[in-house]
């Protein structure tokens, strides 16, 4: 095969805000560069097909599973991990919601849980439990039985659609 | 568990997608989302020497409507589908179906051709294209075909599609006036594959359907039209007696979800579901 072809693929992209430039092997999927290369290691890799959703970031504003994506395919894109989305303080009520509702014990799954649950906050502000389950069911929990991770959740969208009143 | 070593080629459109195939022979693989090939290929299943990212052609994104014909380009992604307007308008049953595909995370970037190309025979895209009488349009060097949904998938993991030819669009008849289309399936976990789903239209009249599909899906080693259970409602037959023609229709076997015994009574059970949805009177009998 020609030049067209290669193993080994230079990338530019943002992580978490911050310009970076890499040449990654094709093979590399997300969550390990971000890992490996990067030494991100929020997120986790569970499964690494796509069934358990520990890998959960978020590339252009949507959420995807990091295992399922090559890092080259992340060349040009905006990614955000937990260390990323702590540092800027966006879902620092939902990690606070998480702690008092008891929504974390072993911690594997919780900045995939994260990524979902915000994402899912990002679009429907008033989610109903269901609707809240339905939107993690591809995040496994070995720990919590989902129950707090809900709690919490419910609790984070009751204190955001208040505190637009609340600071009238 | 990790992919082998494998080289890499970023396709810039069509035309390059497919003089970088033939460059690369035909054991390289497309990558469109990667939400099934990249799981196959961490898990080792199949030998891969190449990869040509056909993820960012901008001619196989977008949809649109013209002339009675809703066209959906192949990138177009299960999320994109899920909350689209023209689709809603045109296709229900698309939007009806795609919260039923995999997860959040996996809808925003698993797309239409993928799915169609990848032709599992649990997936809920293949048994809606048959259900809406879809054309799948496919590009190859030589030029285009338009394969009609029913002769396209030929059987477990396999379609028409042929060695360099790359899937480009579907084209589904918008939905006339009076008809419905409805999805229904019964999955372990949300998310999960269906152990069991059927996607169907039908035109209510005089307390029957006319022109009835029903494009089952889980039960067999590709999607299947019930030919025996369509005739007998497009007779204004009665439910039950369709029902019953489905013991000919179908031939499930057992998998690890079901047995077949089960995927049969699971069929009957999503008829029923399917034509209360289709015609609300004919359910109530
Ligand atoms: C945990 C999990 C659960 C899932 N659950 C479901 C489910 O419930 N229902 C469901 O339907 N799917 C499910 N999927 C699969 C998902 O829908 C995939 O997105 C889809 O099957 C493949 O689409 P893709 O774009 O990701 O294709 P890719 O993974 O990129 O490609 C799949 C195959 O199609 C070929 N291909 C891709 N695009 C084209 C094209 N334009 N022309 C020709 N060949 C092409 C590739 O070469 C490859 O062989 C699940 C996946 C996972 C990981
Ligand atoms: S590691 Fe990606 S889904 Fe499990
Ligand atoms: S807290 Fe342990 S897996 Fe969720």
């Amino acid at each position: 095969m020609t030049t067209a072809f290669s193993e080994s693929v230079g990338i530019a992209l943002r992580v978490n805000g911050e310009p970076v430039s890499a040449r990654v092997e094709a093979r590399r999927h997300l969550i390990d560069f971000l890992r490996l290369d990067l030494g991100l290691t929020g997120a986790h890799a569970g499964c690494e097909h796509g069934v358990c959703g520990a890998c959960t970031v978020q590339v252009d504003g949507l959420i995807v599973r990091g295992c399922l994506m090559l890092a080259v395919q992340a060349d040009g894109c905006d990614v955000w991990t937990i260390e990323g989305q702590s540092d800027t303080g966006a879902i620092r009520d939902l990690q606070d919601a998480f702690i008092a509702r008891n929504a974390l014990q072993c911690g594997f799954c919780t900045p995939g849980m994260l990524a979902a649950c915000a994402d899912l906050l990002a679009h429907d502000p008033a989610p109903s439990r269901a609707v809240i389950r339905e939107h993690i069911s591809g995040n496994y929990c070995r720990c919590t039985g989902y129950e707090a991770i809900v709690d919490a959740v419910e609790q984070v969208a009751a204190r955001r659609g208040a505190s637009p009143r609340a600071a009238e | 568990m990790k992919p082998a070593p494998l080289a890499y080629a970023r396709a810039s459109d069509l035309g390059h997608a497919l003089a970088l195939w033939r460059e690369a022979g035909p054991d390289a693989r497309l990558i469109a989302g990667g939400q099934s090939l990249v799981a196959g290929l961490n898990l080792r299943l199949a030998d891969v020497p190449a990869l040509i990212d056909i993820s960012r052609i901008e001619s196989l994104c977008g949809l649109g409507c013209e002339g009675g014909t809703l066209r959906i380009g192949a990138l177009t992604t299960h999320a994109e589908i899920g909350r689209s307007e023209p689709v809603a308008r045109h296709a229900p049953l698309l939007t009806e179906a795609a919260p039923l595909i995999a997860h959040p995370a996996i809808r925003t970037r698993g797309t239409l051709g993928g799915s169609l190309a990848y032709a599992d025979p649990a997936a809920e895209w293949p048994a809606c294209m048959l259900a809406l009488d879809a054309v799948i349009v496919v590009q190859s060097e030589t030029g285009e075909r338009r394969i009609p949904a029913a002769d396209f998938f030929l059987g477990l993991f396999e379609t028409a599609l042929q060695p360099f030819e790359i899937l480009v669009a579907v084209e589904i008849p918008v939905i006339a006036a009076g008809r419905r289309q409805a999805i229904r399936e019964l999955a372990r976990r949300s998310g999960d594959y269906a152990m069991a789903g059927l996607a169907a239209a039908g035109t209510p009249s005089d307390g029957g359907l006319r022109d009835v599909t029903l494009a089952y899906f889980g039960l067999g080693s590709t999607a299947i039209l019930a030919a025996g259970a369509m005739r007998i409602l497009d007779q204004g037959g009665d439910l039950e007696d369709a029902c019953a023609a489905l013991d000919d229709d179908l031939d499930p076997a057992d998998d690890l979800q079901a047995s077949a015994t089960m995927k049969r009574h699971l069929a009957k059970v999503l008829l029923r579901r399917v034509v209360a949805a289709l015609s609300p009177v004919m359910s109530t009998a």
